[in-house]
């Protein structure tokens, strides 16, 4: 059985794509994920070999005759995106593809048409097979992408026999969230002890909740308040919830960056041997 | 007419709410609408705690099974998939649906009616000095940029207005940076800071938004962001350095300009600059 993990946070820069990068370096036989499709940052540290490319149409895109168009108003009445002006002049970057419009149109002048919205990817990198995409500048859909990128891992697992998917999920809580961690058999959830760290993290358990995901945690930068950090530790104990390692703030992570490399590979110190420790505890609950 | 300026970025965890906040704190007659519904984070820079505003319901479909016959044509229709029938049955799935009303329309025995859905809500807090306005979406709901646009009407044309926006480059960020006078792009010196930088450059581009950059944790990385900006002509308004008294106070939910007073100037001068451009 393929199993599936997810890394969330919530907030942004808490150090999700930092961890997801490790831990695939870590992990044997799998398939890494980029799930934050509108600022994915993995290949950076992946350095990844494309070998297929796919064409993401995203939801279809209102267009509009205007020799045909007879000004009825009906397009206008009936779109709830605000894509028309009261003189039926159509701004396609506020369609959201419903087609209404489409259907309204007395005199056939509104056609849906495809869009590119962005591109999918099948890789191969020194850790294993990396699926990732992009999703264009300002497209919709973007859940819709996570989705297929999501199918294209579990193919490549299926087809090269790896039992591991490790996703790199985005921020937040909205659909590319949703997208990145239905049906996965765990996520961690990376919280850094600020008090917006620590909002948006009790946010996404709660997503992760309200589709009954079990949730691991690991507390990232712990040292930058300690008395936040003692907070999160209660509430994890008090709701049952396993912690599964806390990292000090260290420039490891930069300068492994900068250097284009996963922690693990660039030091051997003590953020490389917390993050091994956290990955061993992982893979327990995981397997 | 005041300004309208947007505060964004495309990689999370850059420093948008910091600079967001703190700007607004060092304008006179400014206001502040944070339109990151997906994880709000400026109303913790305040001690005033937010009082519920109004809730942000999408239109969702209402089916009476006795009149439908199971036609199909709205199942056809809804290109969200939010609605099918499988045997004698109709199935809905409402976070699917986008609340667009087509399956109303098409309906043919009009067995089709509407409801509110509720999605989030919109709060309204801040200070006597500056009042903020966010927005929650509820756990489990994909779409925020309802709440967004709602936000946006908060916007009074008498303040100059400060719009702290979602990470990303997809709908919520597009839907936040349009219309607005100007965007200011928030990155850090690092691979993941030029990327993303990049990609929210392409976004404000197309937008059509004037832009300038201000780089924060100066001194980590390198200057290959600076580089970009100099080389794509695009303003850097200011630099603020990695600073672990910075990175603290934000942990405690202090604003650096309360914390430590001397960035007053920083920020007010980022404020000049884009008055200057525009």
């Amino acid at each position: 059985m393929v199993k599936e993990i997810t890394i969330i946070s919530g907030k942004g820069g808490c150090g999700k794509t930092t961890l997801t990068a490790s831990f695939a370096a870590l992990a044997k036989n799998l398939v890494i994920v980029d799930a934050d499709v509108d600022a994915a940052d993995m290949h950076l540290l992946m350095q990844p070999k494309i070998k297929s490319k796919e064409v993401f149409n995203g939801l279809n895109v209102a267009q509009k005759d205007d020799n045909i168009c007879i000004n009825c108003g009906k397009c206008y009445e009936n779109c709830r995106y605000g894509a028309f002006d009261p003189d039926n002049t159509l701004h396609p970057e506020k369609c959201e593809g419903c087609a209404v419009c489409e259907m309204v149109c007395p005199v056939n002048a509104i056609q849906m048409v495809k869009r590119n919205a962005g591109e999918a990817y099948i890789s191969d990198t020194r850790f294993g097979p990396m699926v990732h995409a992009k999703l264009h500048a300002g497209e919709e859909a973007s859940g819709k992408l996570v989705a297929l990128v999501r199918q294209n891992a579990k193919n490549v697992a299926k087809e090269t026999g790896k039992d591991l998917i490790i996703i790199d999920g985005p921020p937040g809580i909205g659909c590319t969230v949703i997208a990145s961690l239905t049906g996965v058999d765990l996520v961690l959830v990376v919280i850094e002890p600020s008090l917006s760290g620590i909002h948006d993290s009790m946010r996404v358990m709660k997503v992760a909740k309200h589709f009954n995901i079990p949730a691991l945690v690991c507390i990232n930068k712990y040292d930058i308040n300690e008395e936040n950090t003692k907070n999160i530790l209660k509430f994890c104990n008090d709701e049952g919830i396993e912690i599964v390692g806390k990292i000090a703030y260290d420039d490891t992570a930069t300068e492994a960056m900068m250097d284009e490399k996963t922690v693990v590979e660039y030091s051997d110190g003590s953020m490389s041997q917390a993050i091994k420790d956290i990955w061993q505890k992982i893979e327990k609950v995981l397997i | 007419m005041k300004l309208k300026i947007v505060v964004a970025s495309g990689k999370g965890g850059t420093g948008k709410t910091t600079i967001a906040v703190n700007l607004a704190m060092s304008i006179e007659n400014a206001m502040l609408i944070d339109c990151d519904v997906e994880g709000p984070n400026s109303h913790i820079f305040f001690k005033e705690p937010m009082v519920k505003l109004k809730d942000v319901s999408i239109p969702a479909p209402v089916f009476d099974l006795d009149t439908c016959t199971l036609c199909g044509k709205c199942a056809d229709f809804c290109q969200y998939n939010a609605i099918s029938i499988i045997g004698e049955k109709l199935l809905f799935f409402e976070e699917l649906c986008h609340g667009c009303g087509g399956c109303k329309i098409i309906c043919p025995v009009d067995a089709i009616t509407e409801r509110d859905h509720h999605i989030g809500i919109i709060e309204k807090g801040g200070n006597e000095k500056l009042v903020l306005y966010h927005g929650l979406l509820n756990i489990g709901e994909p779409f925020g940029v309802p709440i967004i646009r709602k936000l946006k009407g908060f916007a009074d044309d008498s303040k100059t207005t400060i719009f702290d926006s979602p990470p990303g480059t997809a709908c919520p960020a597009v839907e936040s940076i349009r219309d607005s006078d100007y965007c200011v792009l928030v990155t850090e010196p690092t691979p993941f800071g030029l990327h993303d930088l990049t990609l929210s450059v392409d976004v404000v581009r197309e937008i059509g938004t004037p832009f300038g950059v201000v780089i924060n944790r100066d001194g980590i990385g390198d200057d290959r962001v600076e580089k970009y900006c100099k080389e794509q002509n695009i303003p850097l308004l200011a630099k603020i350095p990695n600073d672990i008294k910075i990175a603290r106070l934000y942990s405690k939910g202090i604003p650096i300009v309360e914390g430590i007073p001397e960035y007053k100037t920083l920020f007010a001068d980022i404020y000049k600059r884009i008055k200057e451009v525009i």
